[in-house]
């Protein structure tokens, strides 16, 4: 088990008192590049903030791994873009992890933010106010700050949205450089052609997953279709669910061969 | 060179109080004016306001048991500004309420309690006294509170700076790697609190936020960084509070609003000339570069 990165263990999560996770098990390989997908509302978003802590889970939890450490780009970021910063000030935040309140940021950190800046394509923007950055590039800068985290967890929630395709060429071959170093990273997606082509599993989520594994065999069209009729609204009166209720459910296969019927939890875990 | 000397120097060298009105106004804008561009850039310049008034109940317990004496009212002042920062950034953090609201709530019942308190035993007098201040009368024991109070300002910005700017810039960011979030933002909303507090005796609980946010204001204009910005802030505090004493000085004035006006005077001229005020954008918008 030590090459296992991430354990979810009966994890629900949501708000209120409905979930957007539900009872979800299963395990997230050392260095493997999954892409999270699925309709909205289907508990991408808050499978992500699950997993680096902001939520607190309903039920079940999330482990971690000792020893790893996180990044965690979100959707719907609460960056405040009057904010009077520089470029290189947001991506030097990303030098927390290793630098803290109170360490001095050297001239090697310094030379690393410049270089991360290179690696997404904005170097020299380092002076340059935030408020004037188009929104490709402040997604590019946040990228920076990803990269400067040097992280061994990624998670990054929908980073292609409103990036031009130039750009997300970009994105994809730094991610897949990310994977070359054996980093462990998460992506939330909705383009399908860019997961069947870049991305060697995934996770396709209709509040409980409905398929988890080889990315091809994920996305077969029984399975889009099953995750397609998903019901997104929240149901007032939806009855509670019972904590014995799923118990026996768990028996569960390997490589998800079950896809195709209608069982409860659908996919089992990746056979780590 | 007489008349020079006369107008500018010559108020504060002969005269004890005029020195320790200085003395004091320009230690509080030391600390009140970082405070008060970290205040602003929240998006909380109201806040302040409100926290101003939130301290009246406090101030006015001490006057009730103590009468016009510093310390107690200071005391008091300052527990009731925590309660009040506490209770609603509490109410804010944990429920859904966002903290306009709170703020709001709380500040205005502290304040009708307040009024009340000071109006069962006070007279006017003592109320024009509590809201409006006395600069002219800070007496070594107010000075040295002042004193105090700026040094653990200026301690706590140094040591909490980098995630009180990361808290403004991207809280969210700040939540997944670390867990200072939360503290830090109560850490902040004490030393409002301990600012307000410090310059409610020179200035009054409806002015001493006023020192605090005009300065802040104005050197938004000025600067795209924070640190610059909080410098020049400091900057303007402190040739507010020399305009506005000497204002008081000549034309007996009373100096609280002397001093708060020159900052006024300063922040509307920001508004017209600063490097991102409403003249240099219209200039500049003539004239592009080729990229």
């Amino acid at each position: 088990m030590t090459n296992t990165c991430l354990t979810f263990r009966d994890l629900t999560l949501g708000y209120g008192s409905h979930p957007a996770i539900h009872h979800l098990d299963g395990k997230i390989r050392k260095g493997s590049l999954t892409a999270v997908v699925g309709a909205n509302g289907s508990g991408k978003s808050t499978l992500m903030k699950g997993i680096v802590g902001v939520l607190k889970p309903m039920a079940g939890e999330v482990i971690r791994a000792p020893g790893v450490r996180a990044a965690y780009l979100p959707q719907q970021s609460e960056l405040d873009r009057s904010f009077p910063a520089r470029v290189v000030d947001l991506v030097s935040l990303g030098l927390w992890p290793r630098r803290g309140l109170l360490g001095r940021h050297t001239r090697e950190d310094r030379d690393s933010v410049s270089q991360a800046l290179m690696a997404v394509g904005l170097g020299g923007f380092e002076k340059r106010p935030i408020d004037t950055l188009s929104g490709g590039q402040l997604q590019r800068t946040l990228f920076a700050r990803v990269l400067l985290q040097d992280a061994d967890l990624i998670l990054l929630d929908e980073p292609f949205n409103a990036v031009d395709a130039k750009t997300v060429g970009d994105l994809i071959a730094l991610i897949k450089h990310w994977h070359g170093e054996e980093r462990t990273i998460l992506v939330v997606v909705h383009d399908l052609d860019l997961v069947r082509q870049n991305f060697p599993e995934t996770l396709l989520l209709a509040r409980q997953p409905i398929a988890w594994g080889e990315t091809r065999e994920t996305l077969k069209p029984e399975n889009l279709l099953r995750a397609r009729r998903f019901h997104e609204a929240w149901e007032e009166n939806a009855p509670w669910c019972e904590p014995d209720g799923h118990a026996h459910d768990h028996d569960h296969d390997h490589h998800g061969h079950a896809h195709g019927h209608d069982h409860h939890h659908g996919a089992g875990p990746r056979a780590a | 060179m007489d008349t020079l000397y006369g107008l500018f120097i010559a108020p504060f060298a002969d005269f004890g109080f005029m020195q320790r009105a200085l003395i004091g106004s320009l230690m509080l804008s030391l600390g009140a004016c970082p405070v008060g561009v970290f205040l602003m850039l929240r998006r909380m310049s109201l806040s302040g306001d409100a926290m101003a008034h939130a301290i009246l109940p406090g101030a006015a317990a001490g006057f009730l048991l103590y009468g016009l004496e510093i310390l107690p009212m200071t005391i008091g002042g300052l527990i009731a500004g925590v309660i009040v920062a506490l209770g609603a950034g509490a109410v804010s953090r944990f429920t859904i309420q966002r903290e306009d609201a709170s703020m709001a709530a709380f500040y205005l019942i502290s304040l009708a309690i307040g009024v009340l308190m000071v109006s069962i035993r006070g007279s006017s007098v003592d109320l024009m006294h509590v809201l409006f201040g006395t600069v002219l009368a800070l007496n070594n024991e107010a000075l040295t509170l002042i004193g105090g109070i700026v040094a653990v300002t200026l301690v706590s910005l140094a040591i909490f700076w980098r995630a009180l700017v990361a808290e403004c810039l991207d809280p969210l960011f700040l939540r997944s790697v670390s867990r200072l979030g939360s503290p830090v933002h109560f850490i902040f909303l004490g030393l409002v609190v301990l600012n307000l507090v410090g310059g409610f005796q020179a200035l009054g609980t409806l002015l001493s936020v006023g020192l605090m946010m005009l300065p802040a204001a104005a050197a938004r204009f000025w600067t795209v960084r924070v640190e610059p910005m909080c410098v020049l802030a400091v900057l303007i505090g402190f040739a507010s509070c020399i305009a506005g004493l000497l204002l008081s000085y000549h034309a007996s004035l009373p100096s609280g609003p002397a001093i708060i006006l020159s900052a006024g005077v300063v922040y509307f001229a920001s508004i017209l000339f600063g490097t991102r005020g409403i003249l240099r954008a219209r200039i500049v918008h003539h004239r592009h570069r080729t990229a």
